[in-house]
């Protein structure tokens, strides 16, 4: 080669470090800026709600009157945890059930039922919301239940998807192990194929929990929220710490939206709780060991 | 001893519409270890899954033909497949553990997914299948800690513990030594010449040293090409085999394997 | 059974116990169930919008939906069908619109993010950097739109005002962007919602980078390429279609995002907003708005015919975003 294109080669390369350079920097700062967002948000909602939150915040019902000061969401807190747990309750069994119906038993199916889960993962829980209103609320009323509904609705899918995904990270050789001893098809799944799986289902359930937990909208058309009183009858309607954030949030009171951030960062610690257990617990996961 | 004579006639197993071993003839003797030989792919751990209705829980998979137990057809429409597999036994090319359960458990686990829950009775069949297993000795004081933390050869000795905790009556081992080191290697085999007086082994290698070391009988498998299905070549006691085969494709491979 | 079995020298019966093994028939039925209650929901959701929208679809000419921009429940009468005073395009446009821009926002951001954690982060930062972006995934969508009120809408203003200053006079494109802005916005929607599906598309772009493979990117680094140049040769073209995939599959979820959007966007229902910086509605913010309060002759009916589109839309889009995804996926494998 002639000494020219070595030159040549040189400022090339340099014009190379340049566009090196500038991608380092702009990939850094673009990572930097999504965490100060992150730190925005969680930040501002952390100093505005510990400006309020506190004892009372957490043990009191809202003033009767939205402008007046004091009081706090206890009912959204016990309402939220009603339903959440009827919400829990329907779509654990139904969610783990389907995703053992379709990793063990479907074969060929799977791949319809698959996209099946991922098509009702995609649909707007607000739609869910009204779905459940023309279901139930048209004949029974607003209720908690229904508000159980429509979250067992949303969680449903999110807890088939990943319990799916954890089943199939369950090699075949330990299903082989037990089905070789002459242990029958369910028997294997019960004490050999969930056990090893379970810290990821369990993940996946603290997942969807979190997710229904900071649910608004179809909550608004099933359980329609009350601010007056602490209900724990499920068949009456009832609120949300969602709710109530909403409902003060857009009064225009600050009284009012003292309430409401108190109650958002609440809402937030309960989801960030969640999701950590939920990160921790998988963590742990026996498949993770192997 | 009871007759577990395993008769095989006319066997052909499929995958979906590939028919990967065919026209499978071969009687196993009761209390005598034989050992599968043969060119991987030529549908030795096929014909082995075969034998205790394994090979039907792969999706699409399944097979024609006869395999007699003691006289009875295990792939006759009244038989159980789960009482099949609890009489015939199965250890795996990789030892596999249940990760969630501690040394005892794995061992208990058969009896107790069975239905057994006297503590003195698990802890005798615990106590016996690992000693049989030769396994008692480096185990027996932490029996509460994970199988998954032993070391490969321990694991699968333990497999072969939880295997036999069930008391079958033939043990059918897929490559069970192809992941191990010699020493632990040759631990494994010693217990097989052990294990041959309680029960019917059947052995697939592909280690002809230890074919002719441990087996009585060796059944020689191969495969023309690839979407053929395999075949069983000859059989025989393995002295005969491995000195003065009839068919030539044998002492090509047997050769080979050695040289 | 157990007795028998346990006694190795009297073979155990092979026989298939009486009544087969009913127990493992039980389970598999009652996962099978428990499947088939999966699929009857979705079913039934379809059939059930379809039922409540339907008197309203009688009423009036079920086209007649998609062909006005006027949502006016007040002048619905009873008696008349003539004119339809529940069109929805302008909440269509709005869902479009408010996603879209979303989508614009938050795939350059979140390719970046994604590069920067699988091809820069040193490796033990990689998983709690994962985990951060993820946390935005966490926060509840109330909570979105109450910061956006207070903390986002304040701090767009001037972004607002600048663009409505500069862009808003540029002849055909002034349109777009005229002012005035006051914040609750098209505009602000759209932030709100990039950012809340930001961790989505990240998650996504990160698992397409991740697969790229290491021999190919080892090879370009070997014949001297620079980062850039590598990720140029050996991680980006691989990753077109899945980047494709995941922008559609973020454009998805803002669609069905209801009330962050519904506290910033302004809801205003009369008719379409050119300019990103006015106010309007979406499919969603409609629903739930008036939801509980339409009272109007075929009101909530109409709201059932937006919420059956939201969810036609919905499905659409998340099916096209989940295939392009899996091509991809199948292509690297
Ligand atoms: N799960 C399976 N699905 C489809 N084909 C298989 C499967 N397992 C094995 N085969 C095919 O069956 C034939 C025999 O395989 P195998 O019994 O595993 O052979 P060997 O154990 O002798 O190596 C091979 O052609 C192999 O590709
Ligand atoms: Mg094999």
């Amino acid at each position: 080669m002639s000494e020219s294109t070595g030159l040549g080669a040189v400022g090339l390369l340099s014009r190379r470090r340049v566009v090196d350079q500038a991608l380092t920097v702009t990939l850094s700062v673009v990572m930097a800026g999504t965490l100060a967002l992150l730190l925005w948000v969680l930040g501002y909602v952390g100093v505005e709600g510990l400006k309020y939150l506190g004892p009372e915040f957490l043990t009191q019902t809202p003033p009767g009157n939205a402008a007046d000061a004091g009081g706090g969401f206890l009912n959204g807190i016990i309402g939220s945890t009603i339903m959440v747990g009827i919400a829990t309750v329907i779509a654990v069994p139904i969610g783990v059930g389907t995703a053992i119906y379709v990793q063990e038993y479907a074969g060929p199916g799977a791949g319809t039922a698959r996209f099946l889960t991922d098509v009702l993962v995609g649909i707007p829980s607000i739609v869910t919301g009204a779905f459940v209103y023309a279901i139930w609320v048209v004949h029974f009323g607003f209720s908690g239940i229904a508000g159980g509904l429509a979250l067992g609705l949303v969680m449903t899918p999110l807890i088939v998807r990943t319990s799916e995904e954890m089943l199939r990270l369950v090699s075949r050789d330990l299903r082989e192990a037990s089905l070789a001893m002459g242990i029958g098809r369910a028997r294997t799944i019960v004490s050999v194929v969930l056990p090893t799986a379970s810290s990821g289902l369990i993940t996946g359930v603290m997942l969807a929990v979190a997710r229904a937990m900071g649910e608004t909208a179809p909550l608004l058309l099933t359980a329609l929220g009350n601010d007056l009183f602490i209900e724990t009858n499920p068949t009456k309607r009832m609120s949300s710490l969602s709710l109530q954030i909403f409902g003060n949030a857009i009064t225009g009171y600050r009284t009012a939206q003292a309430r409401a951030w108190a109650g958002a960062l609440t809402l937030i610690a309960l989801v960030l709780i969640f999701t950590l257990i939920a990160r921790l617990v998988g963590r742990r996961s026996a498949i993770a060991g192997r | 001893m009871a007759d577990h004579r395993i008769d095989i006639s006319g066997l052909s197993a499929f995958y979906g519409a590939f028919r990967a071993v065919e026209d499978v003839n071969l009687t196993i003797e009761p209390g005598s270890i034989t050992a599968f030989i043969g060119p991987s792919g030529c549908g030795k751990s096929t014909v082995l899954r075969s034998l205790n209705r394994m090979h039907e829980t792969i999706p699409g998979a399944r097979t024609e033909g006869k395999v007699l137990l003691g006289g009875q057809d295990i792939y006759d429409r009244s038989v159980d497949p789960v009482a099949v597999r609890r009489a015939i036994g199965m250890v795996f090319q990789r030892a596999n553990p249940f990760p969630t359960m501690s040394i005892y458990d794995n061992v208990a686990s058969g009896l107790r997914l069975n239905g057994v829950t006297k503590r003195g009775v698990l802890d005798e069949v615990v106590e016996t299948s690992l000693r049989s297993a030769n396994l008692w000795n480096e185990v027996s004081g932490r029996l509460g800690s994970p199988g998954a933390g032993l070391s490969g050869g321990q694991q699968q000795r333990l497999c072969i513990a939880r295997a036999i905790a069930v008391k079958p009556q033939v043990l059918l081992m897929d490559e069970p030594c192809s992941a191990l080191d010699p020493i632990s290697t040759l631990a494994i085999e010693d217990l097989m010449i052990q294990l041959k007086t309680s029960y019917t082994i059947v052995i697939v290698t592909h280690n002809m040293q230890q074919a002719a070391r441990v087996s009585d009988n060796t059944a020689f498998f191969t495969v023309e090409g690839v979407g053929t299905p395999g075949r069983l070549v000859e059989t025989g006691p393995t002295r005969r085999i491995f000195e003065s085969p009839s068919v030539k494709r044998t002492e090509e491979y047997i050769a080979g394997r050695f040289g | 059974m157990a007795a028998t079995t346990l006694s190795a020298d009297v073979p155990p019966s092979l026989t298939r116990p009486r009544g087969g093994r009913r127990a493992d028939r039980a389970f598999r039925a009652l996962t099978a169930l428990a499947a088939a209650l999966v699929i009857v929901s979705l079913v039934a959701m379809a059939l059930f919008l379809v039922d409540e929208a339907l008197p309203s679809m009688r009423h009036y000419n079920p086209v007649s939906f998609l062909t006005s921009t006027r949502w006016a429940p007040s002048e619905a009468v009873a008696g008349s069908s003539s004119v339809n005073p529940y069109g929805i395009v302008q909440f269509i446009y709005g869902t479009l619109l408010t996603s879209f821009m979303a989508m614009v926002l938050a795939v350059p951001v979140a390719i970046g993010v994604a590069l920067y954690i699988t091809e820069m982060a040193p490796a033990i930062i990689r998983r709690p950097l994962s985990y951060l972006v993820d946390l935005l995934a966490a926060i509840p969508s109330v909570v979105y739109g109450f910061w956006g009120v207070f903390a986002l809408i304040p701090a767009l203003k001037p972004v607002g005002a600048f663009l409505a200053d500069t862009l808003g006079h540029v002849p055909l494109l002034g349109a777009a962007f005229s002012g005035p802005f006051f914040g609750y916005s098209y505009f602000a929607a759209g932030v709100v919602l990039a950012i809340m599906i930001l961790p989505i598309i990240t998650a996504i772009c990160r698992e397409v980078f991740a697969v790229a493979p290491s021999d190919e990117k080892d090879a370009a680094l070997a014949l001297g390429a620079t980062r850039w140049e590598m990720l140029r040769m050996a991680v980006l073209p691989r990753s077109r279609s899945g980047i494709v995939g995941a922008s559609i599959l973020g454009m998805g979820r803002a669609i069905g995002e209801t009330i962050a959007v519904t506290m910033v966007i302004g809801n205003s229902v009369l008719a379409i907003t050119t300019s990103i910086l006015g106010q309007g509605s979406t499919m969603a913010s409609v629903i739930v708005n008036e939801f509980t309060e339409a009272n109007q002759p075929f009101h909530l009916d109409s709201l059932f015919v937006v919420a059956l589109w939201l969810l036609a839309l919905s499905l659409v889009v998340n099916v096209a975003g989940k295939a392009v995804v899996s091509r991809t996926s199948r292509d690297i494998a």
